[in-house]
């Protein structure tokens, strides 16, 4: 079986171009994909669209943020696009309300609901949410068995960057607790998946197929996260720290 | 002591108040922030189950200091740990949970609820940018969506209002909402007064509400245990 494995995360992005659309995935720190955002950061693509559940945590826990103060980001599709208190507001938030760049706000279950309608050739899904708000604004509305839904359509990628814990060397993935959220389905949904590992790379045959969570076939390149200070690592107590 | 002054109720009873309501074996979704102190509430063998958004079932306590897990977190980002029996599931099933009708109650935050159940509670006024997060599939899936918030906003303007001024997470679903002011339902005649924080009088409540407000013939002192 094909060997996925890259050596080191700026041979991982190298290939990416001008006007690369990116799923990021991660909720908090949890499977947030540091270091390819990271040697992303150290790359020139620019007009790149970012799609990802809270656009300015990427500021606060990984480079990708600094993406769009370098004028590199066109896009930012996710469910979260300000701080949660306008005390917090951060250069992201600054950035937005100049118009440095363009945000499409979604639900977050309509944000993965899109994905999963690209990953499985659907044309779109009707969903609930947003009924009544402004998030329903130009979208066809549709009454089924007595309640009103949405279209919402596909959302696909060129790339997704993903965390996991343990890989083997055909992608077959394996993550920890609740780093799993986003990985399964962006990797379904984007065309190259690129995946960063916290843990062992094994031989294929190594993970028991009972355990797989996201099969390799939805995977293009793994990549062993080395330790700190090389490789990007959020610990809690960090996060205590910066408290 | 104008009515301005008085103490009013602290979050923990709020919140204690509304999971006094939670019923036997819930599937509970608590929004971050106040909402979330519902977990403080002494719940004993009673079967609720706690779920996140990135796709926890059965989370339990804050991790201690020292003891947290670096991929452990709730929709809060907060270190937690899980209870006996939990499961991980991927966002996507997450959202199978919360929209697909296995949520019994959200408990969320808001910056204001009408009379009528909408309400409001991604986007301030005059920001361009908003957080949307889990609020509009909550609302759209769970049984029951129940609000807890401060009666008024910080310069005293109410935030139980005719209709919502801000942009609508969600048209009519609140079902209850619990103030520092008192106890609320959302009922097809109106808005209810349930129960009232002590030391306020229902003409008071009122004067700091902008919704039309029935007082409960039964209306009592907040229950706080």
């Amino acid at each position: 079986m094909k060997n996925k494995v890259i050596d080191d995360f700026d041979t991982a992005v190298a290939g990416i171009e001008d006007g690369a659309s990116i799923m990021v995935g991660g909720f908090g720190p949890p499977g947030l994909p540091q270091n390819l955002t990271a040697a992303l950061l150290r790359q020139n693509a620019k007009d790149l669209t970012i799609i990802t559940n809270r656009a300015d945590q990427l500021w606060a826990h990984s480079h990708s943020g600094m993406l769009v103060e370098q004028g590199r980001v066109k896009k930012i599709c996710c469910a979260f696009a300000a701080a949660m208190h306008p005390s917090k507001a951060a250069e992201f938030d600054r950035l937005h309300e100049a118009g440095a760049f363009e945000v499409e706000l979604m639900p977050q279950g309509t944000l993965v609901e899109r994905m999963r309608a690209a990953a499985s050739g659907l044309g779109g899904v009707y969903t609930p949410a947003g009924v009544g708000t402004e998030i329903a604004d130009g979208k066809e509305e549709k009454v089924i068995n007595g309640r009103t839904y949405i279209l919402e359509l596909p959302l696909s990628a060129d790339y997704a960057f993903i965390r996991a814990t343990t890989a083997d060397t055909f992608g077959n993935l394996q993550y920890h607790l609740s780093q799993r959220n986003f990985g399964p389905i962006m990797a379904m949904a984007a065309r190259t998946t690129l995946v960063e590992i916290e843990g062992d790379i094994v031989a294929t045959g190594d993970i028991d197929p009972n355990q797989v969570h996201t099969p390799g076939i939805f995977v293009d390149g793994v990549i062993k996260i080395p330790p700190a200070p090389q490789g990007l690592w959020t610990t809690p107590a960090e996060r205590r720290a910066a408290r | 002591m104008t009515e301005d002054q008085k103490p009013r109720l602290d979050r923990q009873t709020m919140c204690n108040r509304l999971a006094m309501a939670f019923e036997d074996d819930w599937v509970v979704n608590l929004g971050v922030g106040m909402p979330t102190l519902c977990a403080n509430y002494p719940l004993d063998d009673r079967g609720v189950i706690f779920q996140s958004e990135n796709g926890l079932i059965g989370l339990g306590a804050h991790a201690a200091v020292g003891e947290e897990d670096p991929n452990l977190v709730d929709a809060g980002t907060q270190y937690v740990t899980l209870n006996p029996g939990a499961a991980i599931v991927q966002h996507v099933d997450s959202y199978t949970i919360i929209r697909g009708g296995y949520v019994d109650v959200t408990v969320l935050g808001a910056y204001e609820v009408a009379e009528n159940g909408d309400f409001a509670n991604w986007k301030t006024a005059g920001r361009k940018g908003g957080g949307i997060g889990g609020a509009m599939d909550l609302a759209a899936g769970a049984k029951n969506v129940w609000i807890a918030m401060v009666h008024t906003t910080r310069d005293g303007q109410p935030r139980l209002r005719k209709r919502c001024v801000l942009p609508l997470t969600a048209a009519g679903v609140v079902s209850r909402v619990m103030s520092d002011l008192g106890l609320f339902d959302v009922t097809p005649e109106g808005l209810v007064l349930r129960e009232i924080a002590p030391g306020f009088t229902p003409d008071e409540v009122r004067a700091m509400t902008e919704a039309e407000l029935q007082i409960d013939p039964a209306l009592c002192e907040v229950r706080q245990a």
